[in-house]
């Protein structure tokens, strides 16, 4: 049971992180245009929040297996398939959440506004500059409330992990799809602890969110 | 068109958000100039357009360098100049001497500061958060970032215009003594004849994104050192109102 927590644990960090980064410049991107087309793309990025997780998972299947035409990218790079591994777990991961990681930080963007950037202009600040000194320290509480739900999200991930994992013991198989497992051999011991150790955790996730938001509006004003 | 080597001289013609600029202004050397005009003049994009964050068609020179012509545009963040906002737009995420130092860094160095924390008495808020000044305050520090990038021209856009009147009245005295100070040309707008009277060297009028000359402000409120402030600004206004034609 620890190597399943630690599996959903490595999966969980490792979508956060390579989710903020690939969330920042798409929701700067749709937080500077006006076109409004952009809410098209803004629409691609919200659709996994609606969609079934099966009908996302069965995509991703079909993208992330041999005879895909994506897949035949990799193929010169010695990678066959990412279907039933755990880069590909984590890529599905990241596809289920980005909504959740690009929302907040597109509203962080968008409730600085563009003064701030305009004034660091005028103080010899460089686009990129001020973006990594004024925007991204504004908008850390959008990359905080990003961070605790694209980390809660992925461990709350059932219908994804399954069908692109296959919950393969030691590499794919993760606390959800685990907890289903244990229900279905009637283990319900083991289902209990692990429920309730999920339930425990997202609870405190958002607490702290809510807290250290609470936190920094006392601090700013 | 030859390069003037002092002053600035600028032209600016085209459309933002369908409004028609078409302006053509020079600012003397040193002194304060003040920007004044009815709302929707174009007195903000005028300035907008010289500090770079709009850009439109046109030429500027200042202090002899080429900041933009047909085919030249130097970005905002290259361009020597010291913006203050209507508000004060101060970094919220960083104390007094972070904002204070925000600039001065990327413009050469912390050189001057003591000097300009003296000159707009900014020792007491130095350690403060942002959040925790007034409006007054605000404004002053947002001037003397501006000042701290050193540089060669000073854009104010109505600095206390949304101040009341004893936030006015405490820091008007610190921008008389940047006025007497202060060695580089800078556009004060303000539609306030009282703050202009007491301000600015020269004077520009802005209709309909056009700008006339006005003259010097001197000429017609100098001498005015016997009467007080309100009968000042009832001449100041009157002046402005009959255009202050240019000096014969």
């Amino acid at each position: 049971m620890g190597e399943v927590v630690l599996t959903t644990l490595r999966l969980a960090g490792l979508t956060t992180v390579l989710l903020l980064i690939l969330a920042t410049p798409i929701a700067w991107w749709l937080s500077t245009r006006r076109a409004w087309w952009k809410e098209v793309v803004a629409a691609v990025t919200t659709l996994p929040i609606i969609l079934p997780p099966s009908v996302l998972g069965f995509y991703l299947l079909v993208a992330l297996a041999p005879q895909s035409p994506l897949m035949s990218l990799l193929h010169p790079f010695g990678v066959r398939t990412l279907a039933f591994t755990f880069e590909g777990l984590v890529i599905g991961s990241m596809v289920y959440s980005l909504p959740f990681a690009v929302q907040p930080i597109r509203n962080a963007f968008e409730a600085m506004g563009g003064r701030p950037m305009e004034a660091a202009a005028t103080l010899r600040a460089s686009p990129l500059d001020a973006f990594l000194t004024v925007a991204l320290p504004q908008a850390r509480r959008g990359f905080l409330t990003a961070a605790i739900l694209v980390f809660a999200h992925t461990i709350g991930e059932f219908g994804v992990v399954l069908m692109i994992g296959g919950a393969i013991p030691g590499k794919t198989e993760v606390i959800s799809t685990k907890i289903y497992q244990l229900v279905e051999g009637l283990q319900y011991g083991d289902a209990h602890r692990l429920a309730a150790g999920v339930v425990v955790f997202s609870f405190a996730a958002l607490l702290a969110m809510l807290l250290i938001d609470r936190g920094w509006d006392r601090g700013l004003n | 068109m030859s390069v003037p080597q002092t002053g600035v001289a600028g032209v600016f013609r085209g459309d933002v958000g369908g409004f028609r600029l078409d302006a053509e202004f020079k600012l003397e050397p040193t002194g304060i100039t003040a920007l004044s005009g009815p709302s929707g003049a174009g007195k903000t994009t005028l300035l907008r357009c010289i500090a770079g964050l709009t850009r439109l068609a046109g030429r500027l020179v200042v202090g002899g360098e080429v900041w933009q012509d047909a085919d030249r545009f130097l970005a905002p963040h290259r361009r020597p100049v010291g913006v203050v906002f209507q508000e004060a737009s101060l970094l919220a995420h960083l104390s007094v001497r972070g904002n204070l130092l925000y600039g001065a860094k990327r413009a050469g160095g912390e050189g001057g500061l003591d000097d300009t924390v003296e000159l707009l008495g900014l020792a007491p808020l130095m350690g403060r958060g942002v959040g925790a000044l007034s409006g007054g305050e605000r404004q002053r520090v947002a001037l003397g970032r501006a000042l701290l990038t050193r540089p060669k021209l000073l854009l104010l856009d109505e600095p206390i215009s949304s101040l009341d009147a004893a936030a006015k009245a405490e820091i008007l005295p610190y921008l008389e003594r940047l006025h007497r100070t202060l060695a580089i040309p800078a556009l004060y707008i303000s539609h306030d004849a009282g703050e202009i009277a007491r301000l600015a060297d020269h004077l520009l009028l802005m209709k309909d994104g056009k700008v006339t000359p006005g003259g010097a402000v001197r000429r017609v409120v100098a001498d005015l050192s016997g009467v007080s402030d309100a009968e000042r600004d009832g001449l100041a206004r009157a002046a402005i109102r009959a255009g202050l034609q240019p000096e014969a």
